[in-house]
């Protein structure tokens, strides 16, 4: 019988497949998987778990094979055990959304435990009428829902090591993920209190021990920031500011203040503790760039990735993640040779602004050592620099907003690396 | 028979449009149901803690650096090292004129660009065990102790909200803006 990968097109070299050639391959393969352990005594099968009923109902929580899959990299400044963060493990996720569960964290004196019902949004400064508004209230006011990522500026940053970090996934890329986020559009309860013609910017401040505060500016605000009180459905997890946050699409997760309670509107930056010595960036000249808001265009291979090694030569599925602060994934491009040749991955239906994105190919490794990378463009046209690009007029240890094109190797004993090119 | 029944359709469209009104307009246009309470400036000066780099936010009172010093040690050392370098957190001083250099060592000292940052952080989030333990002419002074060792002001020089926003950092010129409102 002829094999279905003997007779396939290839979309570019060392073995990338045409992108439609998961579906084709699809109809061929498959079902072939059945079990032959002990024939019961009527003749058929059963395995354990089908003999006796299962799990009482109302159980929670992923299959106890699938408890490795947990938040990675979590770490805490020295002398602490509350400030510093824990990244998603994109290595073993798939499609666009994030369970609220491995939510990436990054926080600055722990998580507080809040009573709703002491908590309430608090606006004032440069306004007609400074209000308090309770979660109650806020649960009548008009919701909106989108499934958004949020990504820390410091994402990505051991990239910027001279010599490649042997790690996975999560710990070099995790601090990235994708949320259905639902919410009050801020604008509505600005307008209530009324803006002053002076006012240009807000002062949002968390009410954790820290009281992280980042300044936005009011344009940004009106657009599209929202007060989210829901992730994926449910009320905030308490890593993700529970009961409400600041929710800023596209732009730096760390001015999407957490645990959000007073928003002071202002006519210009309170040039505050984060938004001056922290997410700034420095360029190589000595001057650094503040408030950089938007996250750049960008993309990941997260499958086959470092740790998670080939078994063989054959038939593969790439797959991995895309995402623009700038609105929509356009297309992601794969290369298998080290960026001679490339071509276009398969996009999952959802191509949401702001979200992340699933992209999927088919790849027959031959077994000789091959280098994977993904590129990715968004709808107005950015694309996801190269490593070498990236670094151009950037001081040598500037790590955020790193959006650079990530490498794995591959080599013939199938184990991943990351590697510079 | 047939008039009762044009009536009834005409009853049907008029529900239909006050419907349409009710919803369409009331609800899904981004109108507020102002439920807002306000706030009286007393209970606003209790939670604002926003200071400007003018100043403004900036309570009363007073500290130089030798009463600085002696809350630093207490409150201080233990994370952030003798001096405010070598501990087991950031180095609060030192580095400067690393910044355009090829390894940019960023302290308070080095790369803030201005001095009301440390009065307002020191206010909101330190000491990292027990924020808001802090009078604030205890921050002045530690602010004012912070800036003495990086050698912006004397050891005896008071800061206030009138001196602190016009004490200039060394990399005060260091920074430019990468947003700009597109208006």
């Amino acid at each position: 019988m002829k094999k279905i990968s003997d007779n396939i097109n290839f979309a570019a070299n060392n073995g990338l497949l045409d992108r439609r050639f998961i579906l084709k391959a699809g109809l061929g393969i498959g079902g072939g998987l059945m079990s032959a352990s002990a024939l019961s005594s009527e003749g058929k099968d059963r395995l354990p778990w089908m003999k006796q009923p299962g799990m009482p109902m109302g159980q929670s929580g992923p299959s106890r094979y699938e408890e490795h899959i947990k938040r990675e990299g979590v770490g805490s400044q020295p002398g602490t055990t509350g400030s510093g963060a824990s990244r998603t493990p994109i290595e073993h996720l798939d499609g666009i959304i994030t369970p609220s569960r491995l939510h990436f964290e990054r926080h600055h004196s722990g998580i507080p435990d809040i009573d709703p019902a002491q908590h309430n949004l608090l606006i004032h400064g440069l306004v007609d009428r400074p209000l308090s508004f309770s979660m109650e209230s806020l649960a009548r006011y008009e919701h909106v829902s989108n499934i958004q990522f949020i990504e820390c500026s410091g994402n990505s940053g051991a990239m910027i090591s001279p010599k490649p970090l042997q790690r996975k996934a999560s710990n070099l890329h995790g601090l990235v993920s994708c949320s259905e986020w639902g919410g009050v559009p801020l604008k509505i309860l600005l307008d209530e209190a009324g803006i002053k013609p002076k006012g240009k910017w807000i002062v949002a401040s968390g009410s954790d021990a820290a009281m992280m505060s980042r300044s936005v500016p009011l344009e940004k605000i009106m657009d599209d920031a929202i007060i989210a009180t829901h992730q994926n459905g449910e009320p905030l997890r308490p890593s993700n500011g529970y009961p409400m946050r600041l929710f800023l699409p596209g732009w730096e997760g760390n001015a999407c203040v957490k645990w959000l309670r007073t928003i002071k509107v202002t006519s210009g930056p309170s040039m505050t503790k984060d938004e001056t010595s922290k997410y700034s960036d420095l360029r190589d000249d000595g001057i650094a760039e503040l408030f950089t808001f938007p996250m750049g265009v960008k993309s990941v291979i997260t499958s086959p990735s470092f740790s998670l090694n080939l078994a063989g030569p054959g038939i593969y599925q790439i797959k991995g993640i895309a995402w623009s602060g700038s609105g929509r994934i356009k297309n992601v491009e794969l290369s298998a040779d080290g960026g001679k040749t490339w071509a276009e991955a398969l996009l999952d239906e959802h191509i949401l602004p702001k979200a992340l994105t699933r992209f999927r190919s088919a790849w027959k490794w031959d077994g000789a050592p091959a280098t994977i990378m993904s590129r990715a463009i968004d709808e107005k046209g950015n694309v996801q620099p190269t490593r070498e690009q990236w670094f151009v007029g950037r001081a040598k240890n500037t790590f955020y907003h790193f959006n650079a094109i990530q490498t794995w190797g591959v080599n013939t004993a199938g184990e991943i690396n990351n590697v510079y090119l | 028979m047939f008039i009762s029944k044009i009536m009834k359709i005409a009853v049907h469209i008029v529900v239909v449009l006050i419907a349409q009104n009710i919803f369409a307009d009331d609800v899904f246009d981004g109108v507020s149901p102002e439920l807002g309470v306000v706030i009286s400036n007393d209970y606003i000066e209790q939670v604002d803690f926003v200071v400007m780099p003018s100043g403004d936010g900036l309570p009363k009172g007073s500290g130089d650096a030798l009463a600085g010093k002696v809350l630093y040690n207490i409150h201080c050392m233990a994370c952030h090292g003798p001096d405010a370098k070598g501990g087991i957190n950031g180095d609060l001083a030192g580095g400067h004129g690393t910044i355009s250099g090829p390894i940019p060592k960023k302290t308070v000292g080095s790369y803030w660009p201005y001095a009301t940052i440390i009065f307002d952080y020191i206010r909101r989030a330190m000491p990292y065990q027990s924020p808001g333990t802090l009078s604030n002419n205890e921050v002045y002074a530690l602010t004012a102790y912070i800036l003495n060792l990086n050698g912006v002001i004397g050891e005896d020089e008071l800061m206030t909200a009138k001196t602190l926003p016009i004490t200039k950092m060394p990399n005060s010129e260091g920074f430019i803006w990468a947003y700009s409102p597109s208006k």
